[in-house]
């Protein structure tokens, strides 16, 4: 006989019928919180000449603990081939088993998530990236024929989604986009007066940071904040569309999702990046103005002169160029990785946070080409 | 205090805004009871599941479980009262980072001391009750809406808890899998003594499981009717005998 630690509680006891048969007797409580035992206590009994097995029960109360622990050696027994009469169980018990054996178990095939060995993880990273490429190359060409649509006026697009776009990413990133230009114009003003201090040409700051947000920095910064704040954002918002189905609901409709939803953003972010730049420059500039007027003693009016001579109408068109590019890129990554995203809670993350890097990865990749485009051209 | 409800619904008042969802609710539900809560589309069954289980404080008024006020209850009574609650939600709303096994197991784990083994067993034996033996692996985007919703059903039934509320458990079901889980439903009430409150308008599973009711009306903003739902039909209430017959007004 078997029991728990004390009277009260569950007793398990078994008894030999004959050579082939076992009487198990269950009594006491069985429920979850008297520390129930497992069918390892058995296991002795069920010796391989066992072909019957019969359940009595006098039991003064039971839950989900006893039928948990009846359903483990129910299972044990047909696995052995063992008939087990189960008349002596309390009704519900009964019923119970009953209904948890009414739909057969599935038994799935390929199952198996653990236990891969590094390499292959590897190879399967690796080969998952260049099966990337070529859907990230059809995504861009269903982009560019959208925007031939556009173009013939045959595009399924709403010009207010465009504008409600336009106001999100835009007028509502200008403090966090005039914080970041600030302080990366006056990051800039320090490292340039450190060096050029050293051969008397301070004056020279001002054409640094003016060249330098103008040209190179305020694009970059604000394609990074634009990646960060508004490529997830775009991630999260198809990616949610996708795990309702509504994107299914545009398909089915025949109205070309791009068209619909990627297009109003794509076009938002190339048009209102620009701009951000522009604002990211000046900002920048004052920051560069107030760090050489005040700590490095170079007069307001030098220094605005300064600028303005240094500044040529390329400089503008360069930086223009280039926060238009940037933003075209987060919103392709975003738009991507929303259309991509899986159907649940955890892929739309997965979604937002690829949208980040994506963006990240491609806006400095373009940056490079576009230097050197430019470089080349002279410009 | 134990009273002889199990459940009990004071004077409750839910609100929007300034919009009055449902008004001066009094009904109790009694232990072992199956107990539905119908009434048309918008007419704030939802709403008023989410004041039974806690997501939404009433405006006015209180629920009372086993006599205990819900409601106004010291933190630490609020949440004891909430986990004798079992709570399958509409679409499921099975955690998508976990798999279904892991699911069922989180409020074991959490709220027991069994060993991991136990624990297995018992979600086993769960996600068998609910027809979905040999699914414990999956997560939950690779199953139908369906199926997320008896594993919905599974989870809920986790702890053995008292009261089993189950928000609309048969749309989206097949027949025959609607008359299982109707069945499974009474088998619980029977067998562990559940008081089980539906939420729900399938009319197959009103009239054959529930043995109490309440019926919520859209324009008068209250309850119309309470009662067992066989006999609502002879109530005389035309709404109530509308909805429960399909007849057109």
């Amino acid at each position: 006989m078997t029991t728990g630690k004390h009277k009260q509680q569950w007793r398990l006891e078994t008894r030999r019928l004959d050579a082939h048969s076992l009487e198990v007797s269950f009594a006491g409580r069985w429920r979850l919180d008297q520390d129930l035992p497992s069918i390892e206590v058995l296991k002795a009994d069920l010796s391989d000449q066992l072909t019957r097995l019969v359940f009595t029960a006098d039991l003064s109360s039971w839950d989900t603990g006893f039928l948990a622990f009846l359903s483990a050696l129910l299972k044990l027994c047909a696995a052995r081939g063992i008939r087990v009469e189960q008349e002596g169980l309390p009704q519900g018990v009964q019923h119970l088993l009953a209904m948890a054996r009414a739909v057969p178990e599935q038994k799935i095939a390929g199952r198996e998530r653990d236990g891969q060995a590094v390499f292959s993880r590897v190879g399967a990273a690796v080969v998952a990236f260049f099966q990337d490429v070529p859907e990230m190359l059809r995504f861009l060409g269903e982009i560019i024929l959208s925007l031939q649509r556009l173009v013939a006026g045959r595009a399924q697009f709403r010009g207010s989604d465009l504008w409600l776009e336009i106001e999100e990413v835009g007028p509502r990133a200008l403090v966090i986009v005039s914080l970041i230009s600030f302080l990366v114009g006056l990051i800039l003003a320090y490292l340039g007066a450190d060096q050029l201090r050293l051969v008397g040409a301070q004056i020279f700051i001002a054409d640094l940071v003016s060249i330098g947000m103008v040209r190179e920095v305020g694009a970059l910064m604000t394609g990074i904040i634009i990646a960060g704040r508004t490529g997830s954002a775009f991630a999260a918002q198809l990616g949610t569309m996708q795990v309702n189905e509504e994107i299914d609901a545009f398909k089915t409709l025949g109205i070309s999702p791009v068209d619909f939803l990627v297009l109003p953003r794509v076009l938002a972010l190339m048009l209102v990046v620009p701009l951000l730049t522009l604002y990211a420059s000046f900002v920048g500039m004052l920051a560069g103005l107030l760090v050489s007027t005040t700590i490095f003693d170079i007069g307001l009016f030098e220094y605005y002169h300064q600028t303005i001579a240094a500044l040529e109408l390329k400089h503008f068109m360069v930086g223009l160029a280039k926060g238009s590019v940037y933003g075209a890129m987060v919103a392709y990554a975003g738009c991507l990785r929303g259309i991509q995203c899986g159907r649940s809670a955890e892929a739309v993350g997965e979604a937002a946070t690829s949208a980040v890097v994506t963006g990240i990865l491609l806006i400095t990749i373009s940056a490079s080409i576009l230097t050197i485009i430019f470089y080349q051209l002279g410009i | 205090m134990e009273s002889a409800a199990h459940i009990e619904i004071r004077n409750l008042t839910m609100t929007y805004g300034d919009f009055v969802v449902q008004h001066d609710l009094n009904f109790s539900v009694n232990r072992g009871d199956i107990f539905v809560i119908m009434g048309g589309n918008g007419c704030g069954k939802s709403t008023l599941m989410r004041s039974l289980i806690g997501l939404q404080r009433p405006a006015a008024g209180t629920v009372l479980y086993g006599g205990e006020d819900f409601w106004n209850a010291a933190p630490e009574d609020h949440e004891r009262l909430k986990r004798k609650l079992g709570i399958m939600f509409q679409g499921g709303a099975m955690w998508s980072s976990l798999t279904l096994a892991e699911n069922v197991a989180l409020p074991l784990s959490e709220y027991t001391t069994l060993a991991p083994e136990q624990i297995d067993e018992i979600v086993s034996f769960k996600l068998a009750l609910v027809g979905l033996a040999g699914f414990e692996d999956f997560y939950p985007s690779e199953l139908s809406g369906g199926m997320k919703k008896r594993a919905g059903l599974a989870r809920a039934m986790a702890l053995d808890p008292d009261i089993l509320i189950i928000d609309e458990p048969s749309s989206g079901l097949d027949p025959l899998t609607a008359r299982r889980l109707d069945k499974l439903i009474l088998e619980l009430r029977d067998s562990f003594g559940t008081t089980i409150v539906l939420i729900t308008h399938d009319l197959a599973s009103i009239l054959s499981i529930g043995n109490n009711s309440v019926f919520l009306d859209a324009e008068a903003h209250t309850m119309i009717a309470t009662g067992n739902p066989k006999d609502a039909v002879q109530l005389g209430v035309a709404k109530v005998r509308q909805f429960l017959t399909r007849e057109e007004a």
